[in-house]
């Protein structure tokens, strides 16, 4: 009796000590595959962002001070920077929305064969480097260019259109660039909403328009604030495009950034207006994440 | 679903009866459907049985209004729909993935064919309560679907396919996700539930078992026509074709030849002596389980024959032991008995002599079909 207890015992705790030390060993590996990965984004993020944090609250006199941060309140060109940089990016993401909703939809429509023939279409401005692009914008838009050239040799307008160098130009060319961040995430979460859902809402009576309001949309909408979450932020320090389509009036805070340092070289205020760019993303992120919980209370969970 | 006063509350819908004539759909050169005639009687609990491919589902779709056939008709009571939209032909429908709204709760689910026929709202949530009610799930109405188990999707989904009062109820193979033990419980409270609305359903399965135990008519469906159509003791008892005796429980067929009278004879035992008036090569079909170990003596009596070989094969499956008897090396008959606890007798070995007998009355014959 005794002696089989013991050995049950025994029995019990069988290999424990080494099969732990395998299983940590395990966790282990999969820490070391991830550590080149996690020291790459230490070096070329965490540690030049540091840098510039601490720049902007250097003054030049090289002592602890809040100058640069005081000019950007003292200067009204600094608070219209950032106004224009949030208004290219909403616009943009609005455009993006309007045209790339219906695009997801009719590539979500299709069978994935020839879906994946369209997500070509959709892709392939990503292999031109964007400097191509935003020049090709600058050909078809100015005022001798192949747009107004064409409009007014019909009869569509008589005079030039002012289509480049202002913020219309620079709308047109972040939209184009950007529609594909918004496409491809609102296609996935298209792709993922079950075919019976449509027809069971048809089954209960719902019209198509019906059917799409109530039970479609809502069940698009992560993919879209996604997508437009991604747009967005991607706008906040876009540089080339409104650089060359706005041709100096769409004055946004990369481009300011720029000027300060080339004009100036001056590091300190340079630094300051990309801590708060920074920061202000961090701050719409963090809303946005909130607003989507909203979401996810008021439309409930997919 | 089973509760005491079923048998006391009134169907709650009014029935309506489905014409089915010459409704073919193709697919490229392949028929889906080939001429379909179908009728389903008002009320009546009618299951498509096949295997998959065999047209079943595009049938309960195209009655759905969700594929467009290229020919036909289809007709709720005398109206013809075939043109109609599937969100104005007011018929239930349960999918075979539940096709639940997973934004919307469980009353909001069941609610949503409520609210677009504009019913008002308290009206609506007593309706919701009592479909839900109805289903055992009174208590989940807030829940998300997502916490939900297989079983309780189901019911929602059935409660959502009903709750509107339609006068048709589809059901797109319901409970193929569930385990066995879960199915075969919702067999019976469907069949319950049906009882209890009165609603003239009609139920797609490639399950014979499931197929039997709920119907009031089985239509058994084949390379998209109807092979047979009757009640479950019809398709299992007389079945028409070789199809339908293969498809429908287990069988062995034996080739059946005419001797010089014209009767219809297996080796040399007269089977069928009513059919010699009939041209044509037939086969006899029996039923595992219908067959008896016999005591070896070969004589056939008025009631029964026997059929004498040797065991090929003996497989204990729990309630019943399955056999194959080998006749002359050329046949195998497969024969079922059930069990007991010391039931020697019943253990056959492989090389043993066997004897085996079948009532007259379980004798099947039907036309021989090569290309079946």
């Amino acid at each position: 009796m005794t002696a089989s207890t013991a050995n049950n015992r025994q029995i019990q705790g069988l290999n424990e000590e080494a099969l732990r030390v395998q299983g940590i060993g395990e966790q282990r590996m999969l820490l070391s595959l991830a550590t080149p990965a996690l020291l790459a984004v230490v070096a070329v993020v965490f540690i030049p962002v540091g840098w510039l944090f601490y720049l902007s609250f250097v003054g030049a006199d090289g002592q602890f001070s809040l100058e640069h941060y005081a000019k950007m309140i003292e200067y009204k060109s600094y608070a219209r920077t950032f106004v224009t940089t949030f208004q290219v990016s909403i616009l943009t993401t609005l455009i993006c929305i309007l045209i790339g909703y219906p695009l997801a939809y009719f590539l979500a429509m299709l069978p994935a064969r020839v879906a994946g023939f369209f997500m070509l279409a959709v892709l392939l401005p990503f292999w031109t480097s964007l400097l191509v692009r935003t020049y090709a914008w600058l050909v078809l838009l100015q005022k001798k260019g192949i747009l107004n050239d064409f409009a007014m040799s019909i009869g569509l307008w008589e005079t030039p259109l002012k289509l480049v160098h202002n913020m219309t130009g620079t709308l047109i060319g972040m939209a184009h660039i950007m529609l594909p961040f918004l496409v491809l995430p609102l296609y996935g979460s298209m792709r993922k909403i079950d075919r019976d859902l449509m027809q069971a809402a048809a089954n209960l009576g719902a019209s198509p328009a019906q059917a799409f309001r109530q039970v479609y949309f809502p069940l698009s909408l992560s993919g879209m604030v996604a997508g437009s979450l991604i747009v967005f932020v991607l706008c906040l320090g876009f540089y080339v495009t409104p650089a060359v389509l706005g041709g100096g009036r769409v004055v946004m805070v990369s481009t300011q950034i720029t000027a300060i340092l080339e004009n100036q070289y001056d590091w300190g205020a340079a630094s300051a207006l990309g801590v708060v760019l920074l920061v202000a993303t961090l701050v719409i992120l963090f809303a946005a994440t909130r607003l989507l919980k909203l979401d996810t209370a008021l439309f409930g969970k997919h | 679903m089973s509760s005491q006063n079923d048998q006391q509350s009134p169907p709650t819908a009014t029935a309506l009866p489905i014409h089915i004539q010459g409704l073919t759909k193709r697919y490229g050169s392949m028929y889906a459907l080939d001429t379909v005639d179908l009728e389903v009687k008002s009320g009546e609990f009618l299951t498509l049985l096949g295997p998959s491919g065999s047209g079943k589902t595009t049938l309960l779709m195209a009655i759905a209004g969700f594929n467009r056939p290229d020919a036909g008709s289809i007709r709720f009571g005398d109206d013809e729909v075939i043109l109609t939209p599937p969100h104005r032909r007011n018929v239930g429908m349960v999918f075979q993935s539940y096709a639940l709204f997973p934004h919307m709760t469980v009353a909001e689910n069941v609610a949503f064919p409520l609210k677009l026929r504009g019913i008002d709202a308290a009206e609506a949530a007593e309706r919701v309560a009592a479909a839900l009610d109805t289903v055992q799930l009174g208590h989940l109405g807030e829940r998300e679907i997502d916490q939900l188990s297989g079983g309780q999707r189901q019911r929602v989904a059935l409660a959502r396919a009903f709750v509107f009062k339609p006068r048709i109820l589809l059901m797109d193979e319901p409970l193929s996700a569930l385990d066995k033990k879960l199915r075969e419980q919702m067999q019976i409270e469907l069949k319950h539930l049906h009882e209890q609305l009165g609603v003239t359903t009609v139920y797609v399965t490639h399950d014979q078992r499931e197929a039997l135990t709920m119907s009031d008519r089985i239509a058994v469906i084949n390379h998209g026509r109807l092979a047979q159509i009757g009640t479950p003791r019809e398709i299992y008892n007389q079945p028409a074709n070789a199809f339908v005796a293969d498809f429908i429980g287990e069988s062995t067929v034996l080739p059946l030849e005419r001797d010089s009278a014209g009767r219809l004879c297996f080796a040399d035992q007269v089977i069928s002596e009513a059919t010699a008036e009939k041209v044509g090569e037939y086969s006899l079909v029996m039923r595992p389980e219908r067959l008896f170990v016999t005591d070896g003596e070969r004589n056939d009596s008025d009631q029964s024959i026997v059929f004498s070989g040797v065991v090929r094969e003996f497989v204990f499956q729990g309630e019943t032991a399955f056999a194959l008897m080998s006749i002359s090396d050329q046949y195998e008959i497969a024969f079922r008995f059930s069990t007991d606890a010391n039931s020697s007798q019943n253990i056959l070995r492989p090389g043993d002599p066997v004897s085996l007998g079948l009532n007259r009355s379980d004798l099947i014959i039907i036309p021989r079909e090569d290309n079946a």
